[in-house]
């Protein structure tokens, strides 16, 4: 192992600022974009079940007048 | 992540196996909705290994200590920027030629990712040439190239936005960002055409590499990480898309109904 201590590794010969910021937000992006994505999947089947309880709805209106 | 519920009421495949199979919003909705998580768990094994090798193997550069760790995201992100950007054109003149909505689709869902690689090329590119070559950002041709195909991305994405018409706003995405697939080339050659900051190419084809072994290794494997994060990703985003768009269909229906709560 060529790190002698934890902090020595987050030091990163005196560039720890720069190296974990650059994979900080590597991880933070990429942990962020399936999730939007995922909450945009959700949404978009929550309007299709609303439109289709909307329409039906409707329907059950239209047949009771 | 959910399994896939393999006995919903979702349809089966429509069709016998063929090059249009998965041109059909239902079918590559399911084949999307297994592929995904497969490519997802395939990016994080990839990604750890990368990692592992990447800051436990990998010595110190002789030149610049350990801050060119930031070569093992660097250049990665930086090479799915362009292949990315490139997938979107194609898939974008396909569906141009073809008159297929889910290859417009397709386009649409792979916009944002290529476009967050890109920044985050610049980003990681920025911090390594900061304390390296004593400069966040210089007006050379890879960075100008790099920047204006992250303003490719967005000007797509902005265009298709912008376009209520469907059909005309996936037209007007398609010439767009065909039109902007000769900026690849640019980037690429542009270490090599002009005098540059930006060092050279990394990898030379054929020709013994540079690079010490670890560090090559550690490179390959987060490439491989990112280009199966951007699949699992662009699959998912194309589901929503596709749900959004076809929202109306009975297969969407009847695959809403049937997951209802999920």
């Amino acid at each position: 192992m060529q790190w002698h201590s934890l902090s020595e590794f987050l030091d990163m010969g005196g560039r720890g600022g720069y190296v974990w910021s650059a994979y900080g937000s590597f991880v933070v992006l990429l942990l962020a974009e399936p999730l939007l994505a995922r909450w945009r999947h959700r949404a978009a089947r929550r309007a299709i079940a609303e439109r289709a309880a909307d329409e039906q709805a409707a329907r059950a209106a239209g047949e009771r007048s | 992540m959910h399994a896939v519920n393999t006995t919903s009421a979702a349809p089966a495949l429509r069709s016998r196996l063929t090059w249009f199979t998965f041109a059909s919003p239902a079918n590559f909705y399911r084949l999307a909705g297994v592929l995904a998580p497969v490519c997802g768990l395939a990016a994080v094994a990839f990604a750890l290994a990368g990692l592992w090798v990447g800051f436990f193997v990998a010595p110190t550069d002789a030149v610049q200590g350990e801050v060119y760790r930031i070569i093992f995201i660097h250049v990665p992100t930086a090479w799915m920027s362009m292949v990315l950007y490139v997938a979107m054109a194609f898939w974008a003149a396909m569906g141009w030629f073809l008159n297929a909505r889910m290859a417009f689709i397709f386009a649409r869902a792979i916009a944002p990712t290529g476009a967050l690689f890109t920044v985050l090329g610049l980003w990681t590119g920025a911090l390594w040439g900061r304390p390296t070559w004593g400069t966040w950002w210089v007006w050379d041709a890879r960075l100008t190239s790099e920047l204006i195909l992250l303003f490719l991305y967005l000007g797509y994405m902005a265009l298709v936005a912008a376009i209520d018409d469907t059909r005309r706003a996936d037209k007007a995405g398609a010439l767009l960002a065909i039109v902007g697939v000769v900026n690849v080339p640019v980037i690429y050659f542009s270490v090599v055409w002009w005098n540059t900051l930006h060092q050279g190419s990394s990898l030379t084809m054929g020709a013994k590499q540079h690079m010490a072994s670890p560090m090559l290794v550690a490179m390959l494997l987060l490439t491989l990480a990112c280009w199966a994060y951007a699949f699992a990703v662009v699959f998912l985003r194309a589901r929503a898309i596709v749900l959004e768009r076809e929202g109306d269909t009975a297969w969407a229906r009847a695959l809403v109904a049937d997951n209802q709560g999920r």
